[in-house]
């Protein structure tokens, strides 16, 4: 062994054999206690998921016999389709599709307006003199941690007041206003990452508030604009209480929509239908996360911008 | 006509005083050198001609113009920060470009100055890099571009060259003097480091304290420092500087301390001492040289062992023990060789090389 071992050394360029090679580092007892407990913590997570999965493809038939565990036979995508298209939620039968879209519609002015609102008041609060930014700081951090069942019917009444209850736009604006505070600590923390003289040498060059968010901070902003994107659409795909109490009939989100399919029962409890729901619903942000999760973990992490 | 004027400039952040009273004038096309210790004010006084910080109270004029109250960016500068500044996510020439954000110029004016100050610093191979494909040297120079394309009449440098590599900083330092020579611009620099201040400058501020305790050409400076702070601040090794009392005997004045009179007779006095007083007495490392030949009329002898010695190249620095403290002295490095740790040598000081410093307010005799 020794001799294979000195060989393969001996064959890189200009490096001769060394006096003193390292012992391979063998597998401990540590280290699988580690990997059995690390085992069974996925397990927790996975097994639950392989259930979901497995039924969603299966007919019926298969489901009645008990099995949960079995692998489908026959493998059907009729449940995922059905739960698509015409699943009945309450008494109208037109499946997620309607909530699908309604969670789009609700998803996109709220992260427009959410983040580009607290990005502009991150970027004034960390890098301008604003006239009791501290005291304005405070209060955005005591409003980051109101619960929002306690300002739910309030908001209702605002709501209704600017005529937006019951539709998707009031539910992206209640979104976007319930996001702002967290949001706008979110950036004002990064921008105050931002090296002091960078924005002095913006000040002598433009001096112009917007121009130097526009040319100079939004382009540094790539790694917290992902976060910020993940967080939201996350919290805003999930989140149910907002749609419900705030969205109409035909305005709810998928979350709602999805609710309903599964507690509306005529007859037998469609478990492949309900079980295909729920992972249609989950896909948006699991896609979300596959996609930007590099730049999330990049994002996160980056503290110092270096020049 | 002063192009820069500061007149009577207070700074204050709560209760603490950064800046007291402090005047200065800087002519046109003056290279002036903010010199000092850090925390001693020059910075916070360049960021406030640039108008990043407030004064408390005082006024700045540039070329007449009373600019205490208008934006940085209205009040005709350009500045080259310490840790350059660039904007990291645009090229060399979007920064360049950037530089004349508030010039509203065209578009053909705006290539032409980027081209020319592309050619004047060499970096016209780099204008589509970004700042983190260059190295250290280069953004420097992207700096001093950023600020040359504005063609104002001040540039400001808050210690440009604190971040490079000593040979960079060499070249660098010669660079920004040919640019100074070249564009005849007033230029208001910041350093701690006097041998820039010294290459550099056509005059120096020395500060301290908030206080400008000198303000001078470099030669004036060096040669007839106003106080004790300026004295033990500038040169290197540092001015050996020397609690004495003065004794005056049958017309000759002599400084004594530990044991050794040096004389002072001949001293340009600008106020008559009087026996028995406490001086300082400060004596430069590199006019001390040995008995008879270097030294034909000492002012004084010493007679004082070696505790150790210094080899930097060219230059040699052998410091003696003298009372309870040590003086330093420049030596012929050749002859470094033979001075041993304990043995005592001797070692003149000439005529009329020597500072008198009155112990109490520290300033020149």
């Amino acid at each position: 062994m020794s001799s294979i071992a000195e060989a393969s050394l001996n064959d890189l360029d200009g490096i001769r054999a060394p006096r003193f090679p390292r012992k391979p580092k063998g597998i401990t007892g540590r280290s699988i206690a580690i990997i059995v407990f690390l085992s069974i913590c996925a397990a927790f997570f996975c097994v639950p998921l392989y259930v979901i999965i497995t039924t969603s493809f299966k007919t019926m038939d298969q489901i009645r016999q008990g099995d949960i565990f079995s692998l489908p036979a026959p493998f059907t995508i009729d449940a995922w389709w059905s739960a698509w298209d015409n699943a009945c939620s309450g008494i109208t039968c037109t499946g997620l599709k309607v909530g699908f879209f309604n969670s789009l519609a609700i998803l996109f002015p709220s992260l427009v307006l959410s983040i580009t609102l607290s990005a502009v008041t991150g970027y004034a609060l960390a890098l301008w003199n604003v006239r009791w930014a501290g005291g304005f700081l405070f209060v955005l951090f005591i409003c980051a941690f109101v619960p929002f069942q306690i300002i739910m019917i309030p908001l209702i009444i605002l709501s209704s007041g600017l005529k937006v209850y019951g539709t998707v736009w009031g539910i992206a604006l209640v979104h976007a206003v319930l996001a702002m505070p967290i949001l706008t600590l979110i950036f004002r923390n990064y921008y105050k990452g931002i090296p002091q003289e960078i924005m002095s040498a913006a000040m002598m060059d433009s001096g112009s508030f917007w121009r130097i968010f526009r040319e100079i901070i939004l382009p540094m902003s790539g790694n917290i604009l992902i976060v910020v994107l993940i967080l939201q659409i996350t919290s805003i795909w999930n989140d149910f209480l907002l749609g419900l109490t705030f969205g109409g009939l035909g305005t709810q989100p998928m979350s709602v929509v999805l609710a309903n399919v599964v507690i509306t029962t005529t007859g037998v409890a469609a478990y492949n239908e309900n079980m295909a729901a729920a992972l249609e619903t989950a896909i948006p942000p699991l896609v979300i996360y596959f996609v930007l999760g590099r730049f999330f973990v990049q994002g996160i992490t980056a503290g110092a911008i270096k020049g | 006509m002063p192009r820069v004027q500061f007149e009577d400039i207070i700074k204050t952040y709560g209760r603490v005083t950064v800046l007291k009273n402090l005047d200065l004038a800087i002519d046109d096309g003056e290279f002036l050198v903010l010199l000092g210790p850090s925390g001693c004010g020059k910075t916070t006084l360049l960021n406030l001609l640039a108008g990043l910080l407030d004064v408390t109270a005082g006024r700045i004029s540039i070329g007449g113009k009373d600019v205490t109250d208008l934006d940085p960016k209205d009040r005709g500068l350009a500045m080259v920060f310490q840790s350059y500044a660039l904007y990291p996510t645009k090229t060399v020439r979007g920064n360049l470009k950037f530089g004349l954000a508030a010039h509203k110029l065209d578009a053909a004016e705006t290539e032409r100055r980027i081209g020319w100050a592309a050619k004047l610093l060499q970096i016209e191979a780099l204008l589509d890099r970004k700042p983190a494909q260059l190295s250290g040297g280069q953004r420097q120079r992207v700096a001093i571009g950023r600020a040359l394309v504005k063609k104002v009449g001040v540039f400001l440098f808050d210690e440009p060259l604190s971040n490079l590599d000593a040979k960079l900083r060499t070249e660098m330092r010669l660079e920004i003097k040919k640019l100074h020579d070249d564009l005849k611009s007033t230029i208001v620099y910041v350093t701690h480091d006097q041998i820039e201040a010294m290459t550099m400058a056509t005059k120096i501020a020395v500060m301290d304290a908030g206080v400008i305790q000198q303000f001078g050409t470099p030669d004036e400076i060096y040669s007839r420092p106003a106080n004790l702070f300026v004295a033990g601040f500038i040169g290197s090794p540092a001015m050996n500087l020397r609690p004495a009392t003065i004794a005056i005997a049958g017309g000759k004045v002599a400084a004594r301390s530990a044991g050794v009179d040096l004389d002072l007779t001949n001293y340009p006095y600008v106020t008559r001492p009087v026996d028995g007083q406490d001086v300082v007495i400060g004596l430069r490392p590199e006019h001390f040289g040995e008995p008879g030949a270097s030294v034909p009329d000492p002012a004084g002898m010493f007679s004082l062992p070696v505790q150790y010695t210094e080899k930097t190249g060219g230059d040699a620095t052998a410091y003696l023990k003298f009372g309870d403290s040590l003086i330093a002295t420049r030596v012929d490095p050749e002859q470094i060789g033979r001075f041993k740790q304990g043995d005592t040598i001797q070692i003149a000081f000439p005529q009329g090389k020597a500072h008198v410093f009155d112990a109490q307010t520290g300033r020149w005799l």
